[in-house]
């Protein structure tokens, strides 16, 4: 089967700086991104889109806050954990966060060694990432219950706005569900570094194209993006 | 006719050459390599400023300097995992631009957004607002 797709661009053209550069690679017909494959290409698009999804919620967010002439809930008591005797503000939350920092940094070094073609290297550290996911979404599963045992509802809470409760449950929900399929693809690409697909250019089941380690590279750009929006969740939801 | 079947099936075998050619000289060309030192290093960076962050919120600042404080390692938090972990440093300009610049243009529906929400805080305030 002829592959009509370019799943590796091999050598690209030489760069002209600055911003002619990019008017010649646009304007250079067939392809604007020289050295990018098709399926990096369409993972940075998708993931383009998934900004925009997701600034509309913080946007929401932003609107329903600042509207409001309730006071909005002090999300450093609410998130405030009792350890020992004493009240944390906000630690479940910094654990969290620590935990998906992690999680980028092995899927950094997975990336790493899926290029120097090192398999049980590559497919251990994704499977830890994966693991640190599966933790973050586990200690988000916890802090929901919390919450809604306390009286958290999308229509109303026990301490002020009640746009408070539908914005949380839809912001952390959406991303805690990109966490989840991030780990299921992970463990899904780890099974096939793990197997060798790679080595032998074994076809996927579901687009009959020969795989590359590419891949590896590729759910590593959307794992990243899942911290990523994780670091704007934490700093205009849970600190402002 | 059977002239024209050998020059299809000749182009064909020519189209696959070509192609096998193309791939295999594709896959001596490496893909993103660059040192393990520096994803360690943008690691520790990454914890340092989460933890800057979360002490923002710990010792209690309020006001502009709670908020520029916020702003700035949620900045620098996100430059690093774009620019090193998803290499966004190293790829062309044409696709950096593509991806980056549009979502900064979402700054004009934020200042939208504040002017919307400044006049429904108001107008809330003027219709609704309980004596107290």
């Amino acid at each position: 089967m002829a592959e009509t797709a370019l799943t590796d661009p091999g050598a690209s053209p030489a760069r002209i700086a600055g911003l002619r550069g990019i008017a010649a690679d646009w304007s250079s017909d067939q392809r604007a991104f020289k050295n990018v494959s098709w399926g990096k290409a369409m993972m940075w698009i998708f993931l383009l889109s998934d900004t925009f999804i997701f600034s509309c919620f913080l946007l929401s967010y932003m609107t329903a806050r600042m509207s409001t002439t309730v006071p909005w809930p002090n999300p450093s008591e609410v998130f405030a954990l009792t350890i020992g005797d004493k009240k944390i503000p906000l630690i479940l939350i910094a654990i969290m966060t620590f935990v998906l920092i992690s999680s980028s940094g092995t899927m950094a070094m997975a990336v790493n060694f899926g290029y120097r073609r090192d398999r049980a290297k590559t497919a251990a550290l994704m499977l830890v990432t994966a693991a640190f996911g599966a933790t973050f979404v586990g200690m988000q599963a916890f802090e929901w219950t919390k919450l809604i045992m306390e009286g958290v509802r999308p229509w109303g809470n026990p301490w002020g706005a009640a746009q408070f409760g539908s914005s949380f449950f839809m912001i952390t929900g959406f991303h805690g569900t990109h966490v989840t399929i991030g780990v299921i693809f992970l463990i899904i690409i780890a099974r096939k570094v793990w197997r060798g697909d790679f080595d032998v250019e074994r076809r996927g089941f579901f687009t009959s194209r020969k795989g590359h380690y590419e891949i590896v590279e590729i759910t590593g750009l959307y794992w990243h993006f899942v911290d990523l929006v994780w670091v704007f969740i934490f700093a205009f939801f849970y600190l402002w | 006719m059977t002239n024209a079947a050998v020059h299809i099936e000749g182009q064909h075998s020519l189209h696959t050459h070509v192609h096998d050619a193309l791939a295999s000289g594709a896959t001596h060309a490496k893909g993103q390599q660059h040192p393990i030192k520096l994803y360690l290093v943008v690691w520790g960076w990454l914890f340092v400023l989460s933890t800057c962050s979360y002490l923002v919120d710990y010792f209690g600042f309020h006001g502009y300097l709670r908020w520029s404080l916020i702003l700035l390692f949620m900045v620098l938090k996100a430059g690093l995992i774009v620019a090193v972990f998803m290499h966004m440093a190293w790829e062309r300009l044409a696709l950096a631009y593509a991806i980056l610049l549009p979502p900064v243009l979402v700054l004009v529906f934020v200042a939208i957004m504040v002017f919307e929400s400044d006049y429904t805080h108001l107008i809330r305030v003027l219709s609704f607002a309980s004596p107290t």
